[in-house]
This record gives structure tokens, sequence and C-alpha cells, in this order.
């Protein structure tokens, strides 16, 4: 496939890739163009091997991968050159400056623009001609975003972005991301423990755990679908068995019912059976996402 | 001209409620009026850092409301005649029946004696002068 103007910028399908200790398996996966995805899940849960799969970095046992229409790993310099990819475990090198790190990587790929490189050393507070050697461990990283963003990349790719950043600098992170997608060809992937960062700016969001891909959805149908009922279940009242609930945990007289696909006619229903429904709260991201984990190692455990 | 959209993560509202709200609220006070062009989705989402779904969920319910209207390839504009003062205190009213609702059942209040106590409370309204 040689499309440039793929709809997709990449796909995942089917893909597995097996270590000593740990596989990813059947993952699919798919990003629109001008989305922002967040790959979010617990450490070893296969974020960081996703992504070097899509990067070309190592190979899949099975499954096809492409890439800003392009095969990977097969054609994977190609697609690169429009994709930029930043992880935390990365160095760049420390007796060179910023300002050397600048010209290499403008020399390399022509989309790079100073100007905007100009801009984002003020925003990110950095200095081209301090050696790197010289730099914290956010400066680090905020001078490989510098050079990630500033290549105008199609698609960006983050391991991890936000985790060693100030609050400051997080702040400024996530409005370069929501300007790359003003426009609606450029896509963003990135992964994170910071679920409120990626509830903020995230339009698709995908789970994985233990190298399963737990759920994918857009957001707003995530917030939508999850909810969390406090239910007052008076003696004598059972409960009717019901679909879609993922948690159910009673006490004496009060439960509390997690459902990931709400709709209004479940607080009837439960009424009917002679509970009474006392208050139905939104979940954040994060709750749902330590929900979505818990049934689905239940299942995988039973 | 909108990085005055200001949205909380704190707030148990969800974001896309809070931009509706707070586009209806420039409609109210008189800062956006019928016909003029509203942010682009991607504008507002890249002003207010929320993500683009977000920001289209919220346009696309305010067109359903009739408050905003989408040309394709044009943009979004407020719609024309759309009387915003209403549709806000309209809203109001319906949060505080929702919370009067709840407290009801929280009281194990039947529908018939919640009906009965709002009727109580609006005839007790002093009269209003025309």
């Amino acid at each position: 496939m040689n499309s440039p103007e793929a709809p997709l910028a990449f796909t995942l399908r089917g893909v597995r890739k097996a270590f000593r200790y740990f596989a990813l398996d059947g993952l699919d996966l798919q990003l629109p163009l001008g989305q922002i995805m967040g790959l979010v899940g617990p450490n070893g849960a296969g974020k960081s091997t996703t992504i070097r799969l899509l990067m070309g970095l190592i190979a899949p046992e099975a499954g096809a991968i492409e890439v800003l229409g392009q095969r990977v790993p097969e054609h994977a310099a190609r697609a690169k050159r429009d994709v930029a990819f930043v992880a935390e475990d990365m160095r760049l090198y420390g007796a060179a400056t910023l300002a050397w790190h600048m010209s290499l990587v403008a020399s390399i790929f022509p989309k790079w623009d100073a100007t905007y490189a100009q801009q984002l050393l003020q925003r990110f507070n950095l200095h081209a001609e301090q050696p790197i050697r010289g730099l914290s461990r956010g400066e680090h990283i905020k001078a490989m975003l510098l050079l990630a963003l500033a290549r105008r990349p199609r698609l960006l790719v983050l391991d991890e972005p936000t985790s060693g950043l100030d609050p400051v600098a997080r702040h400024e992170l996530l409005s370069e991301l929501m300007e790359i997608v003003r426009d609606e060809t450029r896509s963003i992937l990135f992964s994170s423990h910071n679920t409120l960062d990626v509830e903020r700016v995230c339009d698709q969001i995908a789970f994985l755990d233990r190298g399963r891909l737990v759920d994918v959805s857009d957001k707003e149908a995530f917030l939508e679908k999850w909810r969390r009922l406090q239910l007052d279940v008076p003696p004598g009242v059972t409960l009717p068995a019901l679909a879609d609930v993922v948690e159910l945990s009673s006490g004496a007289r009060l439960a509390t019912l997690t459902t990931n696909n709400y709709q209004p006619a479940l607080q009837a229903t439960l009424e009917r059976a002679g509970a009474r429904v006392h208050e139905v709260q939104r979940m954040s991201l994060e709750e749902i996402f330590v929900a979505s984990v818990m049934r689905s190692r239940g299942e995988a455990a039973s | 001209m909108h990085s005055d959209f200001v949205v909380s993560q704190t707030d148990p509202r969800p974001l896309y409620r809070q931009i509706k709200e707070q586009i209806r609220h420039r409609i109210a006070v008189g800062v956006l009026k019928p016909g003029d062009e509203i942010p682009s989705i991607r504008a507002l989402a890249a002003g207010t850092r929320v993500s683009v779904i977000t920001i289209k969920r919220a346009y696309l319910e305010l067109e359903l409301e009739g408050i905003i209207q989408t040309r394709h390839g044009r943009g979004s504009f407020v719609a024309e005649g759309v009387r915003l003062d209403d549709t806000l205190k309209q809203q109001e009213l319906d949060q505080h029946l929702e919370a009067a609702a709840r407290v009801s059942a929280l009281l194990h209040l039947t529908e018939d004696e919640l009906v009965e106590r709002l009727r109580k409370a609006s005839r007790e309204l002093p009269q209003r002068k025309p």
C-alpha cells in the first residue's frame, strides 16, 4: 500500500509479539487521521511494545501493521519521514548542545520548521547553547519534544511524555498537542499513566493490560456508557440478574453497582425489583480504567 | 478570541457540558449574537486544550437544541432568532427540578406527593403584578 491520503494514521491487525515473560496478542487497533489516541495501561501492559512495533523497531510474529499508509516494518523508513517519536528512555548526545541537535535534525528532515523551533525554545524555557549534559531530566525530555514537534510530523508518537515534566511544562506540551490537531490530517498517539491528561485531550482511548486490548472506544462514548449506581436494597429484596454489570458490591442494605452500558431503563428495572436508586454517578477515566482492568483480569482467571 | 473559555477537570459537570454552558452563557449575555460565527471545533479544542471529540459533541448538541447552526465548510454560527435568556432559565429550572426529584426520592415521597408540594410552593409565591 502506498496511498499518500490514507484515512488512517495507523492500523494494527491481529498483531502478535511474544517475549520470554510477556506476549502481546491479537492486537487490533487503529487511529483515524486528525485524532489523538491515549494508550493507557499499568506497567508491563504492552504500551511500549505496541509503540515499538508501530515504529518498526521490532517485527511482529503475526499480523499486519501500517503507518501513514506504509507497511511496517518493511517500509518503516518511508513512513518515518513523517513520524516523530519520543520516549523517556531516549538520550541525546551529552557533549553536544541543543542547537547542534536542532541543526542535525533540520538537515535530515526537510519539513523542519526553524521559526516554530525558536518559539518552542521560549515556551519550554530551554537554551539552545546549553550542552545536553547540563540539562535536568525534565529539560532533557523537553529538548526531545522540541526536536520532534519542530519536524511538523504527520504522526507524533509519545511514550509517557508527561511523566517527567513539571506542571508548567505539561501545560505547554498539552497546548502544543492540541495545536497539532488543528490540522485534521495530523495525528498523535501517546501512552500515559496520567489519566487526567488523557481524559482531557484524547479523542480515542485504548486500555491495555497484560498484553491484551481490554477496551477501545472514543472518549465520549466511554464516559457516557460507564456509571456507578448507589442502591438502597431493603431486606428481602434480591437484585435481578442484569447484563452489563461490571461490579456489584453489597453490604447491609446498601449496594454499589458498576455498569459499562448504562441506560436510564436500568433504574426502572432496579426499582421494579424493589431496590431504590439513591444516586447515579459518572466515573472518571481513571475509575473506568481500573474497573475495566479488574474485570478483564477476573475473566482471564475464571 | 476564545482564550476566555475555561474548563475545569474538578468540576463535576463533564467537559462537553461545560463547553455548552459557556457558549450558551456568551449568547445569553450578548457577547455572541444571532448570526455571529463561533470558533471552529478544532480552534476551540486548541484554545481550551480539550479533545476535538468533546467539542464536537458540545456543538452537535447545541445544534440539535437549535442554538447554533453549522454550515458545511463555512463554520458554525449562532442560530438566528435564538432566545437564550429563556433557554438558560429553562435549564436552570430543570436543574432545580432534578434536585427536588432526587431529594424527594430520598424522602421516599411518591410522584403525586412531590407534584402536590410543587403546586403548594407555586401557589404560595407572592402574586406577580402585571
